[in-house]
C-alpha cells in the first residue's frame, strides 16, 4: 500500500492524494442509505494524463478505481464497494471551449453545472444548458454517464441524448475521444461515426473515466414563466400531459405530488415551463399551453393555480433550491428516490404504489415525474426522507426503496442510477443476451476488472 | 342559519337592475338584463352565473342594497356554477383553514387587525403603530373570499368562528371594544356582510384608513410631502363599503399625494386580475391589467397604492415593470411621516 | 457539544460550497484542499463522526477545522433555512471541544498561547501598542466623543499601523473627536473566539469592558470589522454595551460632504467586502458611499461582491496561524486575480487583515503594477484637498 501511496504522489501531488482516516471516512458514503464502503486512497487528478497515469497504476496492480464526480448521486454509485481509488474529479473543472454558434459546449468532467451555467450567463448570454434539479455542485460529466435529465429535457429529452462526444480513458490507460471530435477538431455531434459513446452512458463508471465532454446548448429564451396544472385524478395525468406536450410549447413538464403542505395532500400538480425571447410570445406559448387543456378546465376539473409573479419563482428558479429541503423533512439530513424511467402511460399505476408503499411502510415520502422527451417517457420518482442519526429511519426508507425498486421492474420501468441491489433487480429482468454483452464488452474494456467493481453484477 | 338578507321582491319589481347595466364585465341591453335577472330569481341557469366576474360591484350598484352579489353567489352553489376549478377551491379551503392554534393574548386598544396576512406584519412599526397591539392569523381569517368560489357555505361556516375567536381570545379579557381593520375585505366583513348574513359581530370596527387619517392629523408636523402624483388601485372588497371612499383623498390630502384623475378609478376602478386568472380567464386578466396600468401610466403618476395585499402582490410587477412604485397605503404614510418618500 | 444536534441534519447538497451565481468555489479552504473533508458539509458530517468516535481529532482532522476562515458564505447560502445560522457556530464548538483537550495545530496553540500572555497574537510588548502613531499626535482616549479601538494588526502588522495611521489621520482631518487607549488595549479577543478559545475571549472581553468602564466609554469606532463584530455582537454578552461603528460608517456621511480637488485622474476601483463587515453585519453600503463620493473615481464590482464575496482567507485566525495558507490555491490569490479581472486598478479594502491577506497575494501572483490593493482612507486622503487637510 505505502508503495501505491508514493506513486499516486508522484503522479498527483503530495496535497492531492489521501490515505488518511478523515477522506476514507467520507468518500465511503453518500447522502442516500447505501451503506458505507471505505476506500484506500482518495486521488484527485489535473489532468487526463494524471488519469491514465492513475489508471496504468491501478491496471497494473489491479486496484479498484471508482470515478466520482460531486458525490450527490444519492443512489451509493460512487463508493469503493471492493476499496481501491475515489479518484475525485472535480480539479478538472475547466470550460475549455463554448462554440455559440454551433451550440455546444466543452468541459472537462470536473465542471459543475453551477459553474457553466454562471459561466454562460456571462460569456454567452443567449445560451443555457440543460442543468439538473440536483444541486449547482454536482458535475456535467456525472449527470451524462448516469442518463440524467434536467430543466429542458420536455424540449430536448435526456442529457445522454444531448452529449456531442467524450474523450475517456479506458482502464487500459488509452486515451480515446468518440464522436465527432475523434476526427474533427469540432465537437459538433456523435453521428455520423459508430456510436460508442454508449459503452460510458449508463454503466455506472464501470468502462472507463470520462475526462472531457462536448454537449449541446440551447437558447435562453428573456423572459420564462410557468403554469402549475392541477386536478384530483391520477388517471387523468397521461391524456394532460399527453396534451400538453403535444402543443411543442414547453421546455420542462414535471409532476409533483406531495402531502406536505397540507393543501398539496391528494393533488396532481403538473409544471410547464417555458421561454420566449418577447412577452407577446410568451403569452401566445401560454394560450397554446391553455388551449390544449381547455377542456378540463371547462369541466372545472382541473386548472392552473393563480399565483403571483413571487410564488413562481421558486419554480422558476434553476436548480430549484426547494428541492434540497426534502432532506430535512425527517429533520435527519437525507433523502433518497427511485427514479423510474417508464412510459408516461403507467403515470396512474406509478402513483398508486406510491402511496401504497409509503402508507404500509410509513415512509415519509414525495412523489414526482419529469417528462422526458414530449411524452417519449418519464423519470417517476420516488423520494423517501429519512433521519440519517436514526438508523431504524434509514432502514425505513432502506425498504422502501428496496420495494419501489422491484415493483418498478416489474411494472415495466426501469430505476435510474440503481444502487447496487437496483441493477440486480434490473438484469433479472434483463434480457439475459444483452446482459452476456454487457459482459463480453466489460471483458475486452477492462481485463483485470479495476472499474468500479460489484457494479452491474449478479454476485 | 344565517339567512341571506335578501329581497326576491326588491328585485322583481326593479326596472333599472343597475346591478347588471352598471357590470363592467359582462355587457347587457336592458331587455335582456331584465330576461336574466328574471331566469335569476326563478333559480333558472343564466349567464350572469357563468360570466360572473365575481368583483362585488354589485352591492355598490343596487339602490336598494339589496345584496344581489350575495344573491348571485348563492344561486352559484346552489347550481355548481362554480367560478373557480373545483381542484383549486378545494386547495383554497385547506390552504386558509383555520388552524386552531389561536391563544388567548391581552391586548390593548388601537388593535390592528392584520387578518391573514403574516408576511405584512412588519409594516406595523414606526410613529403610525406606536402603542397598538397587533393580531394576526388563520384563525382570525375574515373568510369573505369565498365569494370569488361560490362558496358562500364557507363563509356562513367560518366567519361566525372568527369573530367569535376575535371576541374570545383578545378582545374580551382585555376590555377592548374595537378592532382596527388593515384590509377592506375585513372592515367589509365585519360592517356589510356580517349584517347581511344575519351574523352578529361584537365588536366596533374601524377602517384603518380612518385611523391612519386621524394619526397623520396627530403626527401633521411631521409629515413630509409626497409631492408626487399617485394611482388608487380600489379594491373589490371595498365595493361593499364605498362610503369609506373618502378616506383615501383625505389620507392622500394629508400626505401631498396628488390623485390625478384616470379612467379606471373610483367607481369604474377595475380588478387587478387575480380572480380572473383563478377563474382561468387568463385573456380578460390580461386585457384589464393592460387597460389598468395603461391608464396609470398616461396618467402620470409615480406610485401605484394599495390597500388589498393581494392587488399589490399580484400587480407589483407589472407595475414596477412601467416605472411606477407599487406601495401599500400604510407604507406611503409611514414614507410620509418618516421622511423617507422615495 | 453545543448544536451538535444539527450536524447530522446536514444532506452535503453543496450550495454552502458556493455563491449566489455559483461561478466557482466560494469556501476557502475548500478552495485551497479540494477534498470534500474541507468543505463545510463535510466538517459537518466529520465532526458528527468525532463526536461519535468513529474518527480521532487526528492533527489532519484539526487542520481541517481550524482551516476554516469563519467567512460565513456557508452560512449565507446554506439552503436549509432552520439550522443555517447555526453552522458557523458549530464548527467554533467543535474547535471549542478541540482546544479544551489540547488537540490543536501547534500554530493555533502558538497563537493562542501569545494572546494570553501578551494580549495580542504577534506576541509582542503591549506597550508598544501605539507605536502605529508614529509621526501622528493622537491623543489618549478620556472626553472624546469616541474611542478609536485599533486592535491587533492595526497596532503591530506593519501594513496594519500604515492603515491605522491613515485612517486615523482621516479621522482628524474630518473633525472626527476620538482618542486611544494605547498601552491598555487588549486584543478584542474575535479571533481567540473564532478559533474556539471561548475563556480567553472572555477573559479579554471583560478586561477590555474594564478599561471601557474605568475611562468612561460610550461610543466606539473600531480599525477592524473583527473588532467591530465582537464589540456589537459579542459584548453585550459578556456585559459591555456601547454604541459601536465601524470607522467607515463614520467616514460615509462625513466625506460626502468633504471637499476633493476637481479635476481628479480617473481611477477604477474595486471593493471587497470583509466579512465582518458584510456578511457577519450586513454592512455593505458605508464603504461604497465612501468610494462613491470620490471624484474621479469608478467603482466596478467583482463578480463576487456584497454576500458572495470571496473571503481573503485571513479569518478564524488564519491571518495569524495560516493553516489555510498551505492549500495549493489560496482565496487570496483567487481574490487578487478577480479583482484584476474586475478591470480595476485599485482593489479597495476597509479591513487591514484583508490587506495583508492581500498585500501578499499580488506578488505571488505577479500583479505588482498592475493591481494595487488600497485601504479605503487611503484613497480618500490622496484626493481630499489640501486647505481641508487643516
Amino acid at each position: 500500500m505505502k508503495e501505491i501511496l508514493q506513486a499516486l504522489v508522484e503522479i498527483v501531488g503530495t496535497e492531492f492524494v489521501s490515505d488518511q482516516p478523515e477522506e476514507r471516512y467520507l468518500y465511503s458514503m453518500d447522502p442516500g442509505t447505501m451503506p458505507a464502503r471505505e476506500p484506500d486512497f482518495v486521488v484527485m487528478p489535473d489532468s487526463t494524463e494524471q488519469v491514465r497515469q492513475v489508471l496504468l497504476l491501478a491496471n497494473q496492480h489491479k486496484i479498484p478505481v471508482v470515478p466520482l464526480g460531486a458525490g450527490l448521486v444519492l443512489s451509493g454509485l460512487s463508493r469503493a464497494l471492493k476499496g481501491g481509488i475515489i479518484l475525485d474529479m472535480k480539479r478538472m473543472n475547466r470550460i475549455i471551449e463554448v462554440n455559440e454558434m454551433s451550440r455546444y459546449a466543452l468541459v472537462e468532467a470536473g465542471a459543475s453545472q453551477g459553474m457553466l451555467q454562471a459561466y454562460l450567463k456571462k460569456h454567452h448570454p443567449r445560451l443555457k444548458h440543460s442543468a439538473p434539479d440536483a444541486p449547482p455542485a454536482a458535475t456535467i460529466a456525472g449527470n451524462v454517464c448516469i442518463h440524467g435529465s434536467g430543466h429542458i429535457s420536455h424540449a430536448h429529452g435526456f442529457h445522454s441524448d444531448m452529449l456531442n462526444g467524450l474523450e475517456v480513458v479506458l482502464p487500459t490507460g488509452e486515451v480515446t475521444r468518440l464522436g465527432s471530435c475523434a476526427t474533427s477538431d469540432y465537437w459538433f455531434s456523435r453521428a455520423p461515426l459508430p456510436d460508442l459513446a454508449g459503452l460510458f452512458l449508463g454503466w455506472a463508471g464501470t468502462t472507463g473515466v470520462i475526462t472531457k465532454l462536448a454537449i449541446k446548448l440551447y437558447p435562453n429564451y428573456r423572459f420564462n414563466d410557468v403554469g402549475v396544472f392541477v386536478c384530483e385524478d391520477a388517471r387523468l395525468m397521461p391524456d394532460i400531459l399527453y396534451r400538453m406536450s403535444e402543443t411543442q410549447m414547453a421546455e420542462d413538464l414535471t409532476a409533483w405530488m406531495t402531502p406536505k403542505p397540507d393543501w398539496a395532500r391528494g393533488f396532481l400538480h403538473s409544471n410547464i415551463n417555458y421561454g420566449a425571447n418577447t412577452k407577446e410570445e410568451l403569452i401566445w406559448k401560454r394560450n397554446l399551453i391553455r388551449a390544449s387543456v381547455s377542456e378540463y378546465i371547462d369541466r372545472k376539473i382541473a386548472g392552473f393555480i393563480p399565483m403571483p409573479a413571487a410564488m413562481k419563482q421558486p419554480f422558476l428558479e434553476v436548480p430549484a433550491r426547494q428541492l434540497s429541503r426534502f432532506a430535512d423533512v425527517r429533520k435527519g439530513g437525507g433523502f433518497e428516490y427511485v427514479g423510474v424511467i417508464m412510459p408516461v402511460d403507467l403515470f396512474a399505476e406509478a402513483y398508486e404504489l406510491g402511496l401504497e408503499i409509503a402508507s404500509r411502510l410509513s415512509v415519509s415520502y414525495s412523489l414526482g415525474a419529469r417528462i422526458i422527451g414530449i411524452n417519449h417517457c418519464m423519470m417517476f420518482f420516488y423520494a423517501y426522507a429519512f433521519n440519517r442519526a436514526d438508523p431504524a429511519d434509514v432502514q425505513r426508507a432502506q425498504r422502501a426503496l428496496e420495494a419501489t425498486n422491484r415493483a418498478a421492474v416489474d411494472m415495466g420501468g426501469i430505476p435510474w442510477k440503481a444502487e447496487a441491489p437496483a441493477q440486480k433487480e434490473i438484469i433479472r429482468k434483463m434480457d439475459p443476451n444483452m446482459f452476456a454483452l454487457m459482459n463480453r464488452i466489460r471483458a475486452v474494456l477492462d481485463p483485470a476488472g479495476i472499474m468500479n467493481p460489484g457494479n452491474w453484477e449478479i454476485d | 342559519m344565517y339567512e341571506l338578507n335578501y329581497d326576491p321582491q326588491i328585485c322583481a319589481k326593479c326596472k333599472t337592475c343597475d346591478c347588471l347595466m352598471k357590470c363592467q364585465y359582462i355587457d347587457f341591453e336592458l331587455a335582456e338584463a331584465r330576461v336574466e335577472k328574471e331566469k335569476l330569481l326563478n333559480g333558472q341557469d343564466t349567464r350572469i352565473l357563468q360570466e360572473c366576474t365575481t368583483c362585488y360591484s354589485c352591492e355598490e350598484y343596487c339602490p336598494a342594497g339589496n345584496h344581489p352579489f350575495y344573491q348571485i353567489v348563492e344561486r352559484q352553489e346552489e347550481k355548481g356554477f362554480l367560478p373557480v376549478p373545483e381542484p383549486i377551491t378545494k386547495q383554497q379551503l385547506t390552504m386558509m383553514e383555520p388552524r386552531g392554534t389561536i391563544t388567548p393574548a391581552s391586548v390593548s386598544a388601537p388593535v390592528i387587525n392584520m387578518c391573514y396576512f403574516p408576511m405584512l406584519t412588519d409594516s406595523i412599526r414606526g410613529k403610525l403603530y406606536e402603542n397598538t397591539s397587533m393580531i394576526v392569523g388563520s384563525d382570525i381569517f375574515c373568510n369573505i373570499m369565498w365569494l370569488h368560489f361560490g362558496k358562500n357555505s364557507a363563509i356562513r361556516e367560518r366567519l361566525p368562528r372568527m369573530i367569535d375567536n376575535i371576541q374570545q381570545f383578545y378582545l374580551k379579557d382585555s376590555g377592548v371594544e374595537e378592532v382596527v381593520c388593515y384590509h377592506d375585505e375585513c372592515y367589509g366583513a365585519y360592517t356589510q356582510l356580517a349584517p347581511a348574513f344575519g351574523i352578529e359581530v361584537p365588536f366596533k370596527v374601524v377602517h384603518l384608513f380612518e385611523y391612519l387619517s386621524n394619526k397623520l392629523d396627530e403626527l401633521s408636523d411631521q409629515i413630509t410631502p409626497i409631492n408626487a402624483k399617485v394611482a388608487y388601485q380600489r379594491p373589490c372588497s371595498n365595493r361593499l363599503i364605498p362610503q369609506t371612499q373618502h378616506w383615501v383623498d383625505d389620507i392622500f390630502q394629508k400626505i401631498g399625494a396628488d390623485r390625478v384623475p384616470r379612467e379606471y378609478d373610483r367607481d369604474n376602478a377595475l380588478c387587478c386580475g387575480q380572480v380572473l386568472r383563478a377563474q382561468q380567464r387568463d385573456d380578460l386578466a390580461d386585457d384589464v391589467q393592460k387597460r389598468n396600468l395603461d391608464d396609470m401610466q398616461q396618467a402620470g403618476v409615480a406610485y401605484c397604492v394599495f390597500n388589498c395585499p393581494v392587488c399589490m402582490f399580484t400587480l407589483a410587477d407589472a407595475v414596477a415593470e412601467r416605472g411606477i412604485f407599487p406601495i401599500l397605503m400604510s407604507d406611503l404614510c409611514q414614507a410620509a411621516v418618516e421622511k423617507k418618500a422615495e | 457539544m453545543q448544536y451538535e444536534e444539527i450536524l447530522h441534519r446536514c444532506f452535503r447538497c453543496g450550495y454552502c460550497k458556493l455563491p449566489e451565481n455559483y461561478v466557482d468555489f466560494n469556501c476557502p479552504p475548500y478552495l485551497s484542499f479540494r477534498f470534500e473533508t474541507y468543505s463545510p458539509g463535510g466538517r459537518m458530517w466529520l465532526i458528527r463522526a468525532l463526536l461519535d468516535n468513529k474518527l480521532a481529532p487526528t492533527g489532519r482532522l484539526q487542520e481541517i477545522l481550524f482551516s476554516c476562515v469563519a467567512c460565513a458564505n456557508c452560512v449565507t447560502h446554506c439552503t436549509f433555512p432552520k439550522f443555517k445560522d447555526q453552522l458557523l457556530l458549530a464548527f467554533t464548538a467543535a474547535k471549542e471541544q478541540l482546544v479544551n483537550g489540547g488537540k490543536v495545530p501547534p500554530a493555533v496553540r502558538d497563537c493562542l498561547t501569545r494572546i494570553y500572555q501578551h494580549g495580542n497574537p504577534y506576541g509582542h510588548a503591549r506597550k508598544k501598542r501605539d507605536a502605529w502613531t508614529d509621526g501622528l499626535k493622537v491623543e489618549p482616549y478620556s472626553d472624546q466623543e469616541y474611542l478609536f479601538f485599533v486592535g491587533d494588526v492595526g497596532s503591530y502588522d506593519t501594513r496594519g499601523q500604515e492603515i491605522a495611521r491613515s485612517v486615523a489621520g482621516l479621522l482628524q482631518k474630518l473633525g472626527v473627536s476620538f482618542g486611544i487607549l494605547g498601552a491598555d488595549e487588549i486584543s478584542d479577543g474575535n479571533e481567540a473566539g473564532a478559533m474556539g478559545e471561548a475563556e480567553l475571549f472572555k477573559y479579554l472581553a471583560e478586561e477590555n469592558i474594564k478599561t471601557f468602564e474605568s475611562r468612561g466609554v460610550e461610543k466606539i469606532i473600531t480599525l477592524s470589522p473583527h473588532g467591530y463584530n465582537a464589540f456589537k455582537n459579542d459584548y453585550p454578552g459578556f456585559g459591555g454595551n456601547y454604541s459601536v461603528l465601524h470607522y467607515s460608517q463614520v467616514l460615509a456621511p462625513l466625506v460626502k460632504k468633504a471637499a476633493f480637488a476637481p479635476d481628479q485622474p480617473p481611477l477604477r476601483v474595486t471593493y471587497h467586502d470583509s466579512c465582518y463587515l458584510g456578511r457577519h453585519n450586513m454592512e455593505y453600503g458605508a464603504p461604497r458611499t465612501v468610494l462613491t463620493a470620490l471624484p474621479g473615481v469608478e467603482l466596478v464590482e467583482m463578480q463576487r461582491c456584497f454576500q458572495n464575496a470571496l473571503c481573503c482567507g485571513g479569518g478564524g485566525g488564519n491571518v495569524f496561524t495560516d493553516i489555510i495558507g498551505s492549500g495549493r490555491q489560496t482565496s487570496a490569490g483567487v481574490r487578487v486575480g478577480e479583482a484584476a479581472a474586475s478591470g480595476a486598478g485599485v482593489l479597495a479594502v476597509a479591513c487591514p487583515q484583508c490587506a495583508v491577506m492581500f498585500a501578499d497575494a499580488v506578488k505571488v501572483q505577479n500583479l505588482e503594477g498592475r493591481l494595487a490593493v488600497k485601504e479605503i482612507s487611503e484613497i480618500v486622503n490622496e484626493r481630499l484637498i489640501k486647505q481641508e487637510v487643516n
